[in-house]
């Protein structure tokens, strides 16, 4: 496989401009002959077939849920980036370009991500306009929060609800087109194949969820908006359906995966506290603004944390990195946690937690500034611990949250498959190794609104399409794979459940492929999985039949999913022999613990090829540049 | 804790439905409503029978996924919280807890606690948006609000719509979903320019859909995860009738 990037040439500045004029263009009269099918409908995608539509083109969307507003993005909660300088205090694109690659510890394309910095003022103006009710000022005007990883506050917020309110505008501009007519919304379909034709993808096969029956959609482009891989790892804050199957179906017929080993810990989650727990709940970054993290001095403290004097805490965070104190980037909160749950200062009864504390705040503040904050992360935290965090410190610990890997994806967000785009989390573009808080919806939105929508009129414009109907042997041919695929699942007649085997895999994935990994455990992860996997094609129990609506068949295609993928995200973090942003290899790491790159060797994508059933994936390598910022130990002292 | 169940079991939406009994042991108190039923889904795997069909996501509260009829109150006992936050303490050891899906026309039984509730999607079509083009847009500060105005604006923008306020109102009405919506645009000046076709295209939509009136009940109000105010409908209503003798 040969990877064109596709980046254009000229300085960074001028980069997007030039490519936008360079890029050729549908006739407004002749969109109206080409279809587009949007795959999704969170941020990315509702904002991309929402703007598609607008433009002319024909647009159809699917989601596996029942209405475009219940895809995840809505669980986020934080904010979303961009330099705006409303707050006086330095920033710039610039800066928002310099931290994002920083913070993505140098393993970030610096044009993609230029371009993010770029276009970002432009969503919050699109918001707002939309009718987004960001938090404002007394004076009327936006106001603005401080995130991990950055020294200025660029964080635009609708109270901890802001992924919430952000999709509820981008499914409102998608309602309207589907007023228009120009978005058609397909309920309850999930993709379970891509139909490439002649090199190009002109469609997708979806299993209609309440009638079982296996649909063939046809379109002269497929846009993938589906999301992040985070419950390869079973326990994650991610929603419970959110999946890799898309994503995973298109990297067998021809996608390249970039990163996948590139997955985020989030510092802030709520402690697993048993074995029946089916999620984590986050707890926003936000919160860092204001709480302080402590864990006592002593080791096994079992005082309530009222009564530990402040001279007997340790503020790790402020004592190990005074310049960003608890406000250091995610991959770094994390795992400062978790080394002090190893070295054994962890607190509440399973050791593995530390003190999110707004006592601090609370005096300097008064009670009703921090309820207007975070109150409704406060209740949250009380509806799930029985605790109130006004009164007690919250005990978080790191969970894993989202994944810097997915498709890769050239400068125009095509993947490898010629006509098939990846937009939002799904792809692996901007984010390098480590996701800066509040820059998912960023980008999320970026790049549905305001890149997608230019990038693919070139192709449309460029590409010679062959008349194409879902009664063409290869929509025929592939339909009937999927729908054998699916009766094969149902028939194994085992005795355990998809749950228990997502669990089982869960754990290999957690204790070898998690925060911190090495050779040995990752060894350990590629010899158990396909065992797991064979298992589970032999044991596996479905009750009921492929043609209802049957949620454990939903659950065990997921499931088979995640038995391929994650031994392929084992083997990417087997490969890369070093430790950058969030994949920290023990064995490379700094003598104060923190990661350690080798840019001589690793300064690449690394864009794996599908090649077959039980055969090792192809490593094809994206070589990284960096003329602007200038590669360095990332420090945040 | 243990737990007698009554779940209500439908097939498929021409199916009519039973109630059916199960017994759940040895479920922590921490455990959400939803993960004892996980539980129980794997324990009917397990025995060959079809697990309890539901609708979930996020199971924080936010995706409006979920929403179960428990004990006869939308989204189970206590206040401001969906069914995936209720967790299992708030309920007696040994208790009979009876579990049915939202009743209400416009909402059919999918298969046993999972309802269709595209009739909501069908309204924010209606007019349930600004038209805002992408890119053709001021700057974001352009536009001043009030504190607030926006505070109010945002009150009535958290809604799920989980649709509980329809479930738990004696006339299976959709008031607060849509006031909720109606308000949060029509208190915005970005709002302004569609106010009045808005609301009359989606209150038309919401009859047509089959849901009923506003009664003054507060069911709604009294069942709703995020708390939306009642107050919402009154403005609706005043917008409404603004709308037409205007």
């Amino acid at each position: 496989m040969k990877l064109n990037s596709k980046i254009p040439d000229g300085p960074i500045e001028k980069k997007w401009d030039n490519h936008r004029f360079n890029l050729k263009l549908v006739n407004p009269a002749n969109k109206r002959k080409y279809t587009i099918i949007v795959v999704g409908t969170g941020l990315a995608g509702a904002s991309a077939a929402a703007s598609l539509g607008e433009l002319g083109y024909n647009v159809l969307s699917f989601s596996y849920h029942e209405s475009p507003r219940r895809a995840h993005s809505i669980a986020a909660q934080g904010g979303i980036n961009a330099p705006k300088n409303y707050s006086n205090d330095g920033d710039s694109i610039w800066r928002l370009f310099y931290d994002t690659v920083k913070g993505g510890d140098y393993r970030a394309r610096e044009a993609n991500v230029y371009r993010l910095a770029q276009v970002s003022g432009s969503i919050i103006d699109q918001c707002v306009a939309q009718g987004v009710p960001f938090a404002r000022d007394y004076a009327g005007y936006l106001d603005n929060r401080s995130f991990g990883g950055a020294q200025v506050s660029r964080t635009f917020y609708a109270r901890g609800q802001t992924g919430q309110q952000l999709l509820l505008g981008a499914y409102s501009a998608l309602c309207r087109q589907m007023d228009v007519g120009k978005v058609k919304f397909f309920a309850r379909r999930e993709m379970l194949d891509v139909v490439v034709i002649d090199g190009q993808a002109r469609g997708v096969i979806c299993r209609n969820l309440v009638t079982g029956a296996i649909e063939p959609y046809v379109g002269d482009a497929v846009v993938l908006a589906t999301g992040g891989y985070g419950n390869v790892f079973y326990l994650s804050t991610n929603a419970k359906a959110s999946n890799a199957t898309a994503i995973w179906r298109a990297y067998k017929r021809g996608a390249a995966f970039g990163n996948p080993c590139y997955t985020q810990i989030h510092p802030t989650c709520i402690p697993q506290s048993g074995e029946y727990q089916s999620k984590l709940t986050l707890m926003s970054e936000s919160l860092r603004n204001d709480g302080r993290i402590w864990v006592p001095k002593k080791k096994g403290d079992t005082r309530k944390p009222e009564d530990i004097p402040e001279s007997e805490r340790d503020y790790y965070l402020e004592r190990i990195y005074p310049a960003f104190g608890n406000l250091v980037p995610r991959d770094v909160a994390s795992r400062a946690a978790k080394r002090m749950c190893d070295d054994g200062y962890g607190v509440g009864s399973t050791g593995r937690a530390v003190y999110l504390d707004f006592g601090a705040a609370i005096k300097r503040l008064g009670k009703n500034v921090i309820e207007e904050r975070y109150g409704n992360l406060f209740d949250m935290y009380h509806e799930i611990s029985a605790e109130d965090p006004y009164r007690t410190p919250m005990r978080i610990y790191p969970a894993v949250h989202y994944t810097m890997g997915g498709l890769w994806v050239d400068y125009n967000l095509m993947s490898s498959i010629p006509g098939m785009y990846v937009v939002g989390e799904a792809n692996f573009s901007d984010h390098g190794a480590n996701r800066l808080g509040a820059s998912a919806l960023m980008q999320g939105l970026a790049d549905g609104y305001f890149v997608l929508p230019y990038t693919i009129g070139d192709y449309l414009a460029t590409s010679k399409f062959k008349q194409v109907s879902a009664e063409e042997a290869s929509f025929k041919e592939t339909q009937r794979e999927v729908g054998h695929y699916v009766k094969k699942m149902v028939s194994i007649n085992g005795k355990k459940s998809a749950e228990e085997f997502h669990r089982e895999l869960g754990k290999i994935m957690w204790d070898n492929v998690g925060m911190g990994r090495n050779k040995a455990g990752l060894k350990k992860a590629l010899a158990k999985i396909p065992k797991l996997r064979e298992e589970f094609w032999s044991n596996l129990k479905i009750v009921g039949t492929a043609s209802e609506l049957n949620m454990e068949l939903e659950k065990a295609g997921r499931v088979a999913d995640f038995l391929e993928l994650g031994e392929l995200l084992a083997y990417d973090a087997l490969h890369r022999e070093e430790s950058c942003g969030g994949h920290f290899r023990e064995e490379h790491q700094t003598e104060e613990g923190e990661a350690k790159r080798n840019d001589a060797k690793f300064s690449y994508v690394a864009a794996w090829e599908y090649a077959g059933a039980n055969k090792a994936p192809i490593l094809n390598k994206e070589q990284l540049k960096f003329e602007y910022v200038k590669p360095s130990q990332r420090s945040y002292k | 804790m243990n737990f007698k169940l009554k779940i209500w079991r439908q097939k498929n939406s021409t199916d009519k439905g039973r109630f059916v009994e199960y017994l759940v042991k040895n479920i922590s108190p921490d455990a959400s409503f939803l993960e004892m039923l996980d539980v129980l889904n794997v324990e009917l795997t397990r025995r060959g029978e079809e697990p309890v069909a539901f609708d979930h996501d996020c199971r924080e509260g936010i995706c409006g996924s979920c929403g179960i009829m428990i004990n006869g109150r939308a989204h189970g006992p206590g206040h401001g919280a969906a069914t995936c936050e209720l967790r299992m303490r708030a309920f007696q050891d040994n208790e009979t807890i009876v579990a049915e899906p939202w009743r209400a026309k416009p909402f059919p039984v999918l298969r046993d606690l999972v309802v269709d509730r595209s009739s909501f999607d069908r309204i924010m079509v209606a007019g349930g948006y600004i038209s805002a083009k992408t890119g053709g847009v001021p700057d974001g500060n352009a536009i001043p609000i009030s504190k607030p105005i926006a505070d109010q604006a945002m009150d009535a923008a958290a809604c799920i719509g989980c649709g509980a306020c329809v479930a738990a109102c004696p006339n299976s009405s959709a008031m607060l979903f849509v006031a909720a919506k109606v308000s949060h645009l029509a208190l915005l000046p970005q709002g302004q320019p569609e106010r009045k076709s808005r609301v009359e295209r989606m209150v038309a939509q919401m009859d047509a859909e089959g849901f009923g009136n506003c009664s003054n009940n507060y069911a709604c109000e009294a069942e709703c995860p995020k708390e939306i105010s009642v107050s919402n409908i009154a403005r609706m209503n005043t917008e409404y009738i603004l709308a037409k003798i205007r």
